[in-house]
């Protein structure tokens, strides 16, 4: 059974329709690249399976439940599925052991003491363990979207959603948050992630996904797309991209 | 008249000037109170009440302040309360700052950007979990040097009170100018008063504000 | 409550309410249009001028801010003539609307000249413009249109605090419900009428304020093309 489901998911701004009938299964252990043009509605379709935006249309299912917008099977949904965002989006006001221990506290009411061994363990993990108790302007972009996926993966997520998570950052940084992106999807966690960053997606990825004006145009094993396109949209955008 | 010599206009001035800042706390944590109450309403998920609110500013910020006295002493009085002024200036100061306090506040909370909803959104947090831990904590931070800010036209608005008939330092003013014919040196002198309680708080609401700027 | 609201005095007593709308609508037109010329006078003193000038501004900017107005019209009114200043009533309001407006009015419209990137000054001393001429020309239209909204607020607050100029019997809208409570006894009635004109009053006020914006800036932009 896959992990997500995603059946004609149809999703509009006002008249402006974004999303023009998505189908998609996801299984548990892959790894998938949305790519496609701005204004494809890759990043929409992200933000859906997170209930961050309303669906007009169709379903989503994550884990074999219904995708229902209320604060508490959103809340379920959400302590399932993490998400990374391009801006980083830590808590300004939180150091970033804080940042990692808050949502276990608040949202899965863990103790301090484990959350914060959580938060610690954590931050090791992407290389961080010595950063726990500086605040978000101490760090610098790829430091700081470290901790932002240490945050995701405190709340022990089956899945994690990407939004671009190095298109923020200055060429210099991207490494090292791929590099932790990397090492996830070694370690089997499933993860679905827009990205620009081609060469990577290529190397990392079991699927990509071409996304063109609102519909999943093409997908495919990462070799195949690359070497073979089937569409001319695909081939002009690999062109473009290279 | 020339038995009130300077230092008594001096004195009973600033004796009437323990009035004024009387009236300026009381207004001060009173809107502050209803102003806090009438953000969660203004910034919480029922329409209507959003709506309420959002009327309730617009007419104390769309009426003079001294429409709302005379309506305050005449209509509580109408309720059958027995008014004093001081009630009266009270109560509508009272519904005056809160009215723009919560204005100030909602701002605040409005500039928090939309990531750190997002953010703690995919974490799994509810709406109140979020403002608790998220939003307010760092609306707070950003609310204080135009709060500061604020305090001076509350200051400056209970002068209004003077014409209701509350005995501060704006009608001892009146009062002392009409026995001394000295009007020039009475009101100077009240200016300076309410420059020296005004003048501090606008100081350190600009350092406040410079302070936070340099923090981001 | 037992009271029974009577508004039946409208119908003898409107021509004051009349009278006194005109009479406020002329203060905030006069203390509107010259507050904001003093108060973008101040406002190039302040970030352009020679410092000696821009200091003095600053005492008078921080003085008027930190005073509440009624203060200020009864020093001009009253306090004045002690100098030999005899102003009649209605100048008096006047001038002290100018001068509040034009304290306000300065911060506010030295934050517009202040967001002006450097490049717009460099690139007029480029063209070989004096100061003045970048500032007129270059700075001055761009920086009003980005503060716009903040001044048609400030001129609808001073609008609202000009009902204090009833104390010196300027007979504006609120001496008009003065007036009409100490003949009718209908206190609540007259002041509930009198607030609502000037609900409707600021409402206007800010309409025609940003129509204005949207116009001035409007052409500009388009002469600029």
């Amino acid at each position: 059974m896959p992990l997500i489901d995603i059946d004609a998911l149809h999703k509009s701004y006002g008249e402006t329709e974004v999303l023009k009938g998505i189908d998609l299964h996801i299984k548990k252990g892959e790894v998938i690249a949305l790519i496609g043009k701005s204004g494809s509605g890759k990043s929409t379709l992200l933000r859906c399976i997170n209930g961050l935006e309303q669906i007009n249309g169709g379903a989503i299912s994550v884990d074999g439940q219904q995708l229902i917008n209320d604060e508490m099977h959103l809340r379920n949904l959400r302590q399932k599925v993490g998400m990374i965002f391009q801006q980083f989006n830590l808590f300004p006001h939180k150091t970033a052991g804080e940042n990692v221990m808050l949502a276990q506290q608040v949202v899965k009411k863990t103790s301090k003491s484990d959350a914060e061994a959580m938060a610690r363990k954590m931050l090791d993990r992407v290389g961080l363990g010595d950063k726990f108790d500086n605040y978000p302007d101490q760090l610098s972009g790829g430091q700081q979207q470290r901790v932002a996926i240490a945050r995701a993966l405190a709340m022990e997520p089956i899945a994690l959603l990407c939004d671009e998570v190095t298109s923020a950052l200055d060429p210099e940084l991207v490494g090292e948050v791929l590099e932790v992106v990397r090492e996830l999807a070694s370690e089997g966690m499933t993860l679905i992630m827009v990205t620009h960053e081609m060469a990577f997606a290529r190397d990392v990825c079991s699927r990509l996904v071409f996304m063109h004006q609102g519909r999943i145009h093409e997908m495919g094993a990462p070799e195949e797309v690359f070497t073979n396109p089937q569409t001319p949209e695909l081939r002009s955008f690999i062109g473009m991209s290279h | 008249m020339s038995q009130i010599g300077f230092w008594d206009i001096l004195t009973n001035l600033i004796f009437a000037t323990g009035w004024t800042v009387l009236l300026s706390i009381i207004s001060f944590i009173g809107g502050g109170i209803l102003g806090l109450i009438l953000l969660f309403a203004r910034i919480g998920k029922r329409k209507w009440l959003q709506h309420v609110v959002k009327v309730y500013t617009e007419v104390f910020q769309g009426t003079p302040l001294l429409m709302q006295l005379f309506l305050a002493f005449f209509g509580l009085g109408l309720m059958g309360i027995n008014v004093s002024p001081f009630l009266a200036a009270s109560v509508a100061l009272i519904l005056w700052t809160a009215a723009f306090l919560v204005e100030i506040w909602r701002g605040c909370v409005t500039a928090i950007p939309k990531g750190q909803w997002e953010a703690s959104a995919s974490l799994g947090m509810t709406y109140v979990e979020q403002m608790r831990h998220i939003i307010l904590p760092q609306a707070l931070k950003l609310s204080v040097p135009p709060t500061v800010g604020f305090s001076v036209q509350v200051v400056k608005g209970t002068a209004l009170t003077s014409i209701i008939g509350f005995v501060e330092v704006t009608k001892a003013g009146t009062v002392l100018a009409n026995a001394t014919f000295q009007p020039f040196t009475v009101y100077g002198l009240v200016a300076l008063i309410y420059f020296a309680l005004c003048y501090p708080l606008s100081l350190s609401a600009r350092k406040l504000e410079r302070k936070l700027n340099a923090a981001h | 409550m037992n009271y029974q609201f009577n508004f039946e005095w409208i119908g003898t007593y409107w021509p004051v309410f009349l009278a006194g709308i005109w009479m406020t609508t002329k203060l905030i037109a006069v203390g509107g249009v010259v507050g904001i010329a003093v108060g973008t006078f101040c406002a190039w003193a302040r970030s352009l001028g020679p410092k000696w000038l821009g200091i003095i501004v600053a005492v008078y900017v921080e003085l008027i801010r930190n005073t509440p107005f009624l203060i200020q019209l009864f020093f001009i009114f009253f306090g004045l003539p002690a100098l030999g200043l005899r102003l009649t009533e209605v100048q008096a309001a006047m001038l002290a609307m100018v001068i509040n407006l034009g304290a306000y009015s300065a911060e506010i419209i030295r934050a517009g000249i202040e967001a002006t990137p450097k490049g717009q000054f460099e690139a007029g001393a480029s063209l070989a413009m004096s100061p003045i001429q970048t500032f007129r020309h270059i700075v001055l239209v761009p920086a009003l249109q980005k503060i716009w909204p903040a001044l048609a607020s400030q001129v609808v607050i001073v609008m609202l605090g000009s009902a204090v100029v009833s104390q010196i019997a300027v007979e504006d809208l609120t001496f008009a419900a003065n007036f009409t409570q100490s003949r009718t006894f209908r206190a609540f009635e007259a002041y509930f009428v009198s607030t609502a004109i000037y609900l409707g009053l600021a409402i206007l006020l800010r309409f025609i304020l940003i129509q204005i914006g949207h116009s001035i800036f409007a052409t500009k932009r388009r002469a600029s093309r």
